[in-house]
């Protein structure tokens, strides 16, 4: 099963698609990479994701799998020996697990709501949530790391890669607004953990470049101003 | 070591039947705590201070949050009738159901219950959508898990519940069993299930509480 054929539905900015991509990397598979087009959806996708029509997608053989986090899981389990992503305690698994919902539902929307928000008030406010938000994983981080370099300990794992992908967008935001979300002196062990994230093998090729996103980003700022 | 367990739960949670549910099917002993969400109590606010929400299991002193979390973490830890399926493809299916659920039906179902005319017409008409993909799930199995209820059934247990009452609220229909025979069969079995059954919340109760839900909702519409 391990060894069908692995395709990823993808496209270079998003970090929903980075998720499954680490998970792949982490387990040494090899995997065909398509990247959609930004602006119009493949047949290709719109088969294997009727319902969201979104990416990444995992194709498996002939088996669509959707959804990051899902996809991660997914992964960690077909490919199970070596290194496992989701730690192995079940305490520790809820944890995770919670940790990364609560990073989906509630902080990275706060990212967004910075470029969204209206006059500098509004701004300020949404900052000071997304910090906010921060110091709560710092605190997170303490406890699932347990002096160890990542939440997943030695070696990356779920909540790694579950808050790691925003990385590049979270830099474009600091960029752009020209202030720190993530602050050294607020959140150390987080600010230190970006750094050993961003450069680990199985994440450093498919980081997006700071300026090359930023570039995007300025694209899609001005179609959505224009529509 | 003997095993200790705790659930915060209000009385008509969805999410919290969930975690009913769950330990129900696997036959686990546990203490109830219903808190009055209008006054958190401390113990609450210790356990999940993040959300400040329930249900909250609490395992040996240790608390896990969120319901889909809940339930994942009670099969993990207790293996007697697996309620997730044991093949990686089957379980990320049902996770990808039970997450549809929350993010669409749920919503498009809340929708319905808190406007009127036009706008709910709509609504009714995404909810319709929603359920039609549910449908499809059903295809030769009596449960969303097969033979037994599992995961997804739990997950979507709530709609079984909901559903009838909006119905009776509202008196429109939104399962229809024509359109939805195997829903409809489902939304019956899974109800008559006799450890489901045991911890449906009353009926009568819940209609009371839906319809002032609505009747608040449409209050702020006409005041606005």
């Amino acid at each position: 099963m391990a060894s069908e054929d692995v395709k990823l539905l993808g496209g270079w900015p998003s970090p929903y698609v980075m998720r499954p991509r680490i998970a792949l990397n982490i387990k040494s598979v090899n995997y065909e990479f398509l990247e959609e087009k930004f602006g119009s959806k493949s047949d290709l996708l719109l088969k294997s994701n009727p319902v969201y029509k979104k990416i990444p997608v995992l194709i498996h053989g002939e088996k669509p799998i959707c959804e990051s986090l899902i996809i991660v899981e997914y992964v960690d389990e077909v490919w199970n020996s070596g290194h496992t992503i989701l730690p192995s305690d079940p305490y520790d698994r809820a944890v995770a697990r919670f940790w990364a919902t609560y990073i989906d539902d509630k902080w990275f929307p706060g990212i967004r709501a910075i470029s969204r928000a209206d006059g500098e008030e509004a701004k300020k406010k949404a900052v000071e949530e997304v910090i906010a938000g921060l110091v709560l994983l710092e605190d997170a981080f303490i406890k699932c790391s347990k002096g160890k370099s990542f939440f997943g300990g030695d070696k990356i794992g779920y909540l790694d890669i579950a808050l790691g992908c925003f990385l590049g967008w979270l830099r474009v935001t600091e960029k752009l607004g020209n202030f720190a979300l993530l602050d050294e002196s607020k959140t150390p062990n987080l600010f230190k953990w970006a750094e050993k994230f961003s450069s680990d093998d199985a994440v450093k090729d498919i980081m997006p470049q700071t300026d090359k996103l930023m570039e995007f980003a300025k694209v899609l700022m001005a179609k959505s101003k224009a529509s | 070591m003997a095993e200790e367990l705790k659930l915060f739960r209000t009385w008509s949670s969805p999410f919290a039947l969930r975690v009913v549910h769950a330990l129900k099917i696997k036959g686990l002993e546990y203490e109830t705590i219903f808190e009055d969400l209008s006054s958190k109590s401390d113990s609450l606010l210790r356990y999940n201070p993040i959300h400040r929400k329930i249900p909250v299991l609490v395992h040996n002193g240790k608390p896990i949050c969120e319901s889909l979390v809940i339930l994942e973490y009670i099969d993990e830890t207790w293996k007697q009738c697996p309620l997730l399926p044991r093949d990686p493809y089957e379980k990320a299916k049902a996770r990808f159901w039970a997450k549809f659920g929350d993010d669409k039906l749920t919503s498009s179902i809340w929708n319905v219950l808190t406007t009127q005319g036009k706008e709910q017409e709509e609504h009714i008409a995404a909810t319709v959508q929603n359920l039609k993909l549910i449908e499809e799930l059903l295809k030769e199995k009596k449960f969303f898990g097969g033979e037994t209820i599992g995961y997804l059934d739990i997950a979507f247990g709530r709609m079984a519940n909901i559903i009838s009452i909006l119905e009776e609220i509202m008196d429109l229909k939104l399962a229809d069993e024509e359109e939805f025979p195997l829903l409809s069969a489902w939304m019956q079995n899974f109800s008559d299930d006799p450890v489901i059954k045991e911890c449906w919340p009353p009926q009568d109760k819940m209609i009371v509480k839906f319809q002032a839900v609505r009747e608040s909702y449409l209050k702020t519409v006409v005041s606005q």
